[in-house]
């Protein structure tokens, strides 16, 4: 028997309950007296509520209840308890329901409540609304002037401008990321159950669910022991899930209001009255000297948010991290809308920002007539130049190596239009991707009993990202146990303290939590061990032995063990329980980041303009892969969002209305089986000594960093059009 | 909607309908406006199959009415008196995996899986329609089932696995 299981293969400890319908989402607690609960949505961006009729909804048999700003039931008067663990420094959260006032479109204005969901459905549509409009802002490029600029940690270094203007080749466009959203497959649902003794259990759809707990505690003003969050499953989050969202305080509500138990599950559309990747306009700047080499970098950014909170992420300085150049300087603003405030969506200002980077750096290329991948190898980077700090690892040379040889990069003509197969134009593209190797402070939970079986417990969500596994990989491997013989529990909020799932820092996070926890079993093993008679280890230290196979065993004379359960047997102990935090030291001296080199084929029928992209090879360093398998998926996903997001992915809003014209998952285009062909993921080998002990780096973010651009700039390459706003449409191609 | 009387406004009568889900067979009262998948999901507390937006357009709540594939949010179950219904609860047997269940887990066709019970109903509907014999047909074929975290390759593998081992 091997306990070796980290870097392994294995298929998802979670699967038999996904493939067989038993994994409940926050929707599936069907509990007795459940009540359904359904919302009114503003039909305007800006304005107040200056009457509000429920009575015919109140007469439907079955409706218990309909809320409104009127009539609910107590919530917190001060912004810092509306504050999550994530939300924006600066702001006023939005509270629904909390007053006549109209914020954005989509608005939850009034909740009702009844015995079935088809019946509050129906009540809600009988309510009676009129608005004062005040004729809200939506449109970017109209608020752009009066933009304010955000300060960002990235500081100005040399004198940008003047190596600009005096540059040999010059290169000065913007690009356009229109508002995209999360669409998870779930929708954002909450299920919120009295248990005995007045508590609270809220089965919710989160990225965090002590965030959701802290919070409702919150506004609810309840004390912590009498409330629950339980999220153990997440149809998808993608950054949708980071902060509490409005289902969850109506949920609450109702629950306070009719002392029932109260589901509320979200209608798509009123989906995208939650957050979103901000419109962004993006300003590149490239100097260059003939020979490749960069003068100056000038990044300008400009995104959205709503009218009361300021949420912005980094779209500037990534070029710092990739690209040498002496003058750099970059500006980041905020536009204030009409509109829900903006959110992280995976790679939150990277997706973006790198694709505009990686854009400007292949029309740099083709203006040097130098190919995009020596391009990039000139201006290689060892450093962090914002932080002047060397990395912690860094392969992105060998993801450019690695990259291009399995794509076949070097028969490239780089002609534009010089490629053909059959009747369709081929375009090959490639870009680079960068991402930031972040980790927490988190607690688990292990519970060893005499049996061999061991529980691992804490409050992390698993999102999708294969959390339940590589926990389950990582404990067997720390407590020499058989994979099979240890579960894992999550998504609870009463469990050890967690950060939200978010940032690609989980997977770090509880490994070393594990890891730390497993060092504190294995001592009181060792203890018990030694015990024994004639104990071979009665000489060992801790830090001498390590748990193998299902043993103790000494480092040095393997042949010396002792089982675990004879140990725990010996020393009469049934369980051994521990519960401990790891605090990562900070990195001196080093940044840490994942790097990638994606590389895209598209081909494109000219005459009725389809575009396919029939090739991507992604080249991933990201420090050590716990499970090629899981981090693989997450790489194809990341993959599949930069397709999404270069070819389909557009909020479409009518300004006139500020309303959104494709709230659904048919005219929101999001990929589908069909569009989605050849994907090739590669790991490339990077051992980390410095970042963290196991040297793990994260894999969620990672795979959509560049991947747009790739196949933007493959675009360009089959078609010789440059198009710089995206979404790329084949209308776009023939304007 | 403008000023409707309250009087005016009654819910409509439920209505017995049978249904045979998984092999059992159920008598359920419901409304004529309540979807398959409601009344799968919320009289039946068959919660494994999902509802991930209600219009048809994502495939989450695909199940087998009959042996074919159908959204049951665009299908009301008041006109499916005396079907037979599979669900992704009804698929294993004896606690044995279906072999599209076991290629899902084999191939890590999902991520998050809310859209797996849908797009395993949808592989099992492929399947016995057999039209679909490519990679690239069962892609065109299982184009109305929508997977965010983007496990379409995987999914395709999974499928092209139980095929084989079918055949």
């Amino acid at each position: 028997m091997s306990t070796t299981y980290i870097g392994t293969p294995a298929s998802r400890v979670d699967g038999p309950a996904k493939v067989t319908g038993q994994a409940k989402y926050a929707a599936d607690y069907n509990v007795p007296g459940l009540l359904y609960g359904a919302v009114l949505s503003s039909t305007i961006a800006k304005g107040r509520i200056r009457r509000i009729d429920t009575r015919a909804a109140r007469a439907v048999p079955g409706v218990v209840d309909v809320l409104t700003h009127e009539n609910r039931p107590k919530m917190a008067e001060n912004d810092k308890a509306w504050k999550d663990d994530v939300a924006p420094e600066k702001g006023s959260p939005f509270r629904p329901l909390g007053d006549d006032r109209v914020l954005f479109n989509e608005q939850p204005v009034a909740f009702v409540i009844a015995e079935d969901w088809e019946t509050a459905r129906f009540a809600a549509t009988l309510i009676e609304i009129e608005y004062q409009n005040d004729h809200g802002q939506t449109d970017l490029e109209a608020a752009r002037a009066k933009a304010f600029v955000v300060p960002k940690p990235e500081k100005p270094r040399g004198d940008a401008a003047k190596a600009f203007a005096s540059a040999e080749i010059k290169h000065d466009a913007e690009y356009f990321i229109p508002t995209e959203h999360h669409n998870p497959m779930e929708l954002f649902a909450s299920t919120a159950v009295w248990e005995e003794g007045g508590k609270l259990t809220v089965y919710e759809k989160t990225q965090g669910v002590q965030n959701v707990q802290r919070f409702l505690c919150n506004v609810f003003g309840l004390k912590s022991e009498n409330v629950k969050v339980m999220s153990p499953y997440m149809g998808g989050g993608f950054g949708a899930g980071l902060r509490p969202q409005y289902q969850v305080v109506l949920a609450v509500l109702g629950a306070i209001a009719t002392k029932r138990p109260v589901r509320l599950v979200l209608t798509r559309q009123q989906m995208y009255g939650l957050g979103y990747r901000p419109a962004t306009i993006e300003r590149l700047r490239l100097g260059a000297k003939r020979d490749g080499s960069l003068d100056a970098m000038m990044h300008d950014a400009t995104a959205v948010t709503s009218s009361f909170e300021q949420f912005s992420r980094n779209d500037t300085g990534w070029g710092d991290l990739l690209y040498k150049a002496p003058n750099s300087k970059h500006t980041h603003k905020l536009a204030m809308l009409d509109v829900p405030t903006s959110s992280d969506m995976r790679a939150p200002g990277a997706a973006t920002g790198v694709y505009a980077l990686e854009s400007a750096m292949d029309e740099l290329a083709v203006a040097l007539k130098m190919d995009p991948v020596e391009l990039r190898l000139r201006c290689y980077s060892d450093k962090d130049q914002n932080e002047n700090l060397p990395y912690t690892s860094k392969n992105l040379r060998e993801c450019y190596e690695q990259g291009a040889q399995a794509f076949g990069w070097e028969k490239r003509n780089p002609a534009p239009r010089s490629m053909r197969d059959g009747s369709e134009l081929v375009g090959w593209g490639m870009a680079t991707g960068v991402w930031e190797a972040l980790q927490m402070p988190a607690a688990v939970r292990i519970a060893l009993s005499a049996n061999g079986h061991a529980e691992i417990s804490c409050a992390a969500s698993d999102i999708g990202t294969g959390t339940y596994t590589i926990m389950a990989q990582v404990a067997a491997e720390m407590l020499g146990l058989p994979i099979e013989n240890v579960s894992i529990r999550l998504g609870d909020s009463s469990l050890p303290n967690t950060p939200v799932e978010g940032g690609s820092w989980m997977a770090a996070t509880v490994s070393h939590a594990i890891l730390v926890t497993a060092n504190e079993i294995k001592g009181d093993l060792l203890a018990a061990a030694k015990k024994i008679n004639g104990s071979p280890l009665a000489h060992e230290n801790p830090e001498d032995v390590v748990l193998s196979d299902g043993s103790i065993m000494s480092r040095k004379n393997p042949s010396r063990t002792v089982r675990i359960v004879e140990a725990m047997r010996e020393a009469g102990l049934d369980r051994i329980e521990k519960e401990k935090t790891h605090q990562f030291e900070q990195v001196k001296g080093y940044v840490h980041n994942t790097h990638s080199a994606v590389f895209a084929e598209v081909k494109i029928d000219e005459e009725i303009g389809v575009i396919r992209v029939t090739r991507v090879v992604n080249a991933v360093a990201a420090g050590r892969i716990l499970n090629p398998k899981t981090a693989g998926s997450q790489i194809l996903g990341g993959v599949v969002w930069g397709i999404g997001m270069a070819l389909h992915e557009e909020t479409a809003y009518d300004h006139r209305f500020g309303r959104i014209m494709n709230a659904n998952i048919a005219e929101y285009h999001v990929p589908a089986h069909a569009d989605i062909h050849d994907i090739q993921v590669i790991f490339v080998d990077e051992p980390d000594g410095r970042v963290n002990p196991f040297g793990i780096k994260g894999v969620g973010e990672i795979g959509i960093v560049g991947a747009a651009a790739a196949i933007a700039n493959a675009i360009y390459h089959a078609t010789g059009v440059r198009v710089r706003d995206l979404p790329i449409t084949l209308d776009k191609l023939n304007r | 909607m403008a000023s409707q009387s309250a009087e005016s406004i009654a819910v409509p009568a439920k209505i017995e309908v049978s249904l045979t889900v998984n092999g059992v067979a159920a008598k359920l009262q419901v409304a004529p406006w309540t979807t398959l998948l409601d009344a799968l999901r919320d009289h039946l507390d068959l919660t494994g199959t999902k509802k991930g937006c209600d219009h048809g357009q994502c495939g989450a709540c695909t199940v087998l009415v009959d042996g074919r594939r159908v959204v049951s949010c665009l299908t009301l179950a008041v006109m499916k008196d005396g079907a037979e219904v599979t669900t992704v609860e009804g698929l294993a047997k004896d606690g044995v995996l279906h072999p599209v269940q076991q290629a899902f887990i084999d191939h890590d066709a999902f991520q998050c899986g809310y859209c797996t019970p849908g797009q395993i109903c949808s592989a099992v509907g492929l399947i016995a329609e057999g039209k679909a014999k490519t990679p690239e047909e069962i892609r065109e074929l299982m184009s109305g089932n929508l997977c965010r975290c983007g496990a379409y390759q995987n999914i395709v593998a999974a499928i092209r696995q139980a095929m084989e081992a079918r055949s």
